[in-house]
């Protein structure tokens, strides 16, 4: 058993006491290389990200859109295993002990290091939380419950089409805070009504006490604005890996995340301010 | 004829396992909708209605039954078993596909689908589900990898002219993998309206089960027609696999009969040993993709690899986890074919018995070539002659073409 570091709590807890939403950034990790990827992730707290989600590349991102299936083949292609994605978030940790991090990405590497093996490592590397896409409450055998046991929260997708018949299971053990995915479809997709996904959130708090965080198509400071006046936190991935994707070096690239973020981040502070009058 | 009873049912459990292998490893967004396809397909298993139906459609629509034909000059030219051909490439849109489609529309009808989507790697499962599309006026979306696009033409028009759209794939490596990740996301997008068909034994649960029940019907008539024929039970059945939904078809309605082997044979492409092949069972290992936990072709950090063969069709890095579980207890055995063994079966059945065969089931004919002469000749084999090969004249000429541009007939 590893000591539970709580750090995902705790930052909620702090984002309650300053009544803002915080912002979720995502990166696939090793994208475009693993040295630019590196340098960003240690950026990334500086630049106002409050939660760091690393995507562990996989081949088949199959519920991902195209902006994050090529950043997963990139930082493949530039040699990126699970092994250096742990890695970075050690480096991380050496620097930072307070910004969560969870990991996002597909069971089948998981599966293939073996689920002990990487839960003992990712705990012992500093990483806090997983979400991992392909394995739904009816596979908590497989990864949820023994992580929790490795004191890692294991995040899930609550979406427009889960139910209330299905809400209760998926909020069942699910843990550090809930990522409500705001609308069908895969990452990158159309930007959500702002107005309606307040609603779904608000009748997913009914049932559940658990941080909310949105995410799934929003890609502006504004949109993150609208939603981070009702959400705990705004996940924000394809746009960040677009970034990547259209810069011209890999310095470029590490600069265009960070800018992005540094805007989104104001955004989100500044959602819940008063209106003040000239 | 109907689907299979309940009670003859060995495999998944209720969670879609069969041992170690199946599940329903996918995105929330599509959860809700697979427990409702669960639901209407037990549904439809208890309801006569349905089963009469599906039996009207095969008989009049698809052509079955299909032909339990006795070879008589592969098995003299072989000399040893007696070999029976299953004749699924003399049904409707001329592969064994079709089985599956059209139970699956008739699902997707009920559930008030109005939107067809369907990935295909040769093409025969994307004609099978414009044809069934429309067959039921249901808009058809078809995703198929780009290098596929390129060598599988005559199947894209067929397509087209059933009305599909065909979207070409290019992301990843342009494969049915790919193809298939292209499905799912367009299912995730589009869950209210669309009905993904699957082709194979493959995917979440229920899919490799439902497959499985609506392809059961080519050893169901095999039981039947031989039991006339031969008064008895086959000794072998030979089967070739991709997915391999006709190999569990064919073998199903058998696995309690512990006296009938059966043989899977998958693509060995250049060779198991150039990791250019697509035989997931013998050069892959268990993992999780589309779905299911299964063998695939993965690297050691589990990313998936692509898969190889002369045959589009059997082109996929993963299989129907219900094969990885009759291998893994030992039920079934799997064995490989290299593309020249499968170009060399492909020529022999062509001269010998008038039939053209499509690559795929050429894999299945090339093992038994092999393993006939060394069988006593009261040996029964039935061989599932899934499909038919005009699909794969411009593969196979091209790879012949100094012998057929040779004046006397090619050897």
């Amino acid at each position: 058993m590893t000591q539970r570091h709580d750090r995902i709590a705790r930052r909620f807890d702090e984002l309650k006491a300053a009544d803002r939403a915080g912002l979720v950034t995502f990166i696939s990790a090793g994208d475009p290389d693993y040295d630019t990827s590196l340098e960003t992730l240690l950026a990334l707290p500086e630049a106002g990200a409050d939660v760091i989600e690393l995507g562990m590349p996989f081949t088949d991102p199959m519920a991902d859109g195209p902006s994050i299936q090529a950043s997963t083949l990139r930082a493949l292609e530039g040699g990126q295993t699970m092994a250096r994605t742990l890695d970075m978030v050690r480096v991380l940790r050496e620097r930072d002990d307070a910004t969560p991090v969870v990991l996002m990405g597909y069971y089948n590497p998981i599966y293939c290091m073996g689920v002990e093996a990487f839960l003992a490592e990712a705990a012992e590397a500093g990483v806090d939380g997983l979400i991992v896409v392909d394995l739904p409450p009816e596979h908590d055998a497989e990864l949820c419950l023994p992580a929790q046991a490795h004191g890692l929260d294991f995040i899930r997708l609550a979406t427009p089409t889960t139910d209330a018949r299905r809400l209760p299971l998926v909020l069942e053990n699910t843990s550090g805070f809930l990522y409500y995915v705001s609308s069908t479809g895969v990452t990158g997709a159309a930007a959500p009504s702002a107005e309606r996904v307040a609603q779904e959130v608000e009748a997913i708090r009914v049932h559940s006490d658990l941080p909310i965080g949105v995410g799934f198509g929003i890609r502006t400071p504004e949109q993150a604005e609208r939603i981070a006046r009702f959400a705990d936190a705004v996940v924000v991935g394809s746009a960040l890996t677009d970034t990547v994707a259209a810069a011209e070096s890999p310095t470029e690239a590490s600069r265009g995340v960070l800018e992005l973020t540094r805007s989104l981040a104001g955004a989100v502070r500044r959602a819940r301010e008063p209106v003040t009058q000239d | 004829m109907g689907l299979p009873h309940p009670t003859a049912e060995i495999a998944p459990d209720a969670d879609g396992f069969f041992g170690r292998f199946g599940g329903r490893f996918v995105a929330e967004t599509l959860m809700p909708l697979i427990l409702e396809l669960q639901e209407a397909y037990e549904s439809a298993k208890q309801d006569p209605d349905f089963h009469a139906e599906l039996d009207a459609l095969r008989r009049d629509y698809i052509g079955r039954e299909s032909p339990l034909y006795l070879a008589e000059r592969l098995t003299e030219a072989l000399g040893g078993a007696r070999i029976y051909l299953k004749r699924e490439d003399l049904m409707h849109t001329g592969a064994h596909k079709i089985n599956n489609c059209i139970g699956q529309v008739l699902l997707a009808r009920r559930m008030g689908k109005k939107r067809i989507i369907a990935e295909t790697g040769a093409g025969m499962h994307g004609v099978a589900t414009a044809t069934v599309a429309a067959r039921f006026g249901m808009e058809c979306i078809i995703y198929m990898g780009s290098t596929d696009i390129d060598r599988q033409q005559p199947n894209v028009q067929r397509m087209k002219l059933l009305g599909a759209r065909v979207i070409p794939v290019t992301s990843g490596t342009g494969t049915l993998k790919d193809a298939m990740n292209d499905a799912l996301r367009d299912w995730v997008t589009n869950v209210a309206d669309t009905f993904y068909i699957i082709g194979t034994v493959a995917g979440p649960h229920p899919y490799p089960a439902m497959v499985r029940d609506f392809q059961s019907v080519i050893g169901q008539e095999v039981r039947e027609q031989l039991a006339e024929k031969e008064g008895r039970l086959p000794d072998s059945l030979v089967a070739c696999i991709g997915g391999g939904s006709n190999a569990m078809g064919l073998f199903h309605p058998f696995l309690e009969d512990e006296s009938v082997r059966l043989i899977g044979v998958e693509a060995a492409g250049e060779g198991l040993d150039t990791g250019k092949h697509a035989a997931s069972l013998q050069g892959g290992s268990p993992g999780v993709l589309h779905g299911n936990r299964t063998f695939l072709l993965q690297s050691a950090e589990g990313q998936i690899t692509d898969a190889h063969s002369i045959s589009a069709g059997l082109d996929y890095p993963g299989i129907g986890p219900e094969h990885a579980w009759l291998h893994e207890v030992g039920r079934a055995e799997y064995v490989a074919v290299t593309d020249d063994e499968a170009l060399d079966a492909f020529k022999t059945l062509c001269r010998l018995e008038g039939i053209i065969p499509a690559l795929e089931s050429s894999h299945a004919i090339a093992h038994a070539i092999k393993l006939a002469p060394t069988l006593p000749e009261d040996h029964v084999m039935v061989l599932n002659l899934s499909g038919r090969g005009d699909k794969d004249m411009t593969t196979v000429t091209e790879r012949l073409a100094d012998e057929l541009a040779a004046d006397a007939p090619a050897q």
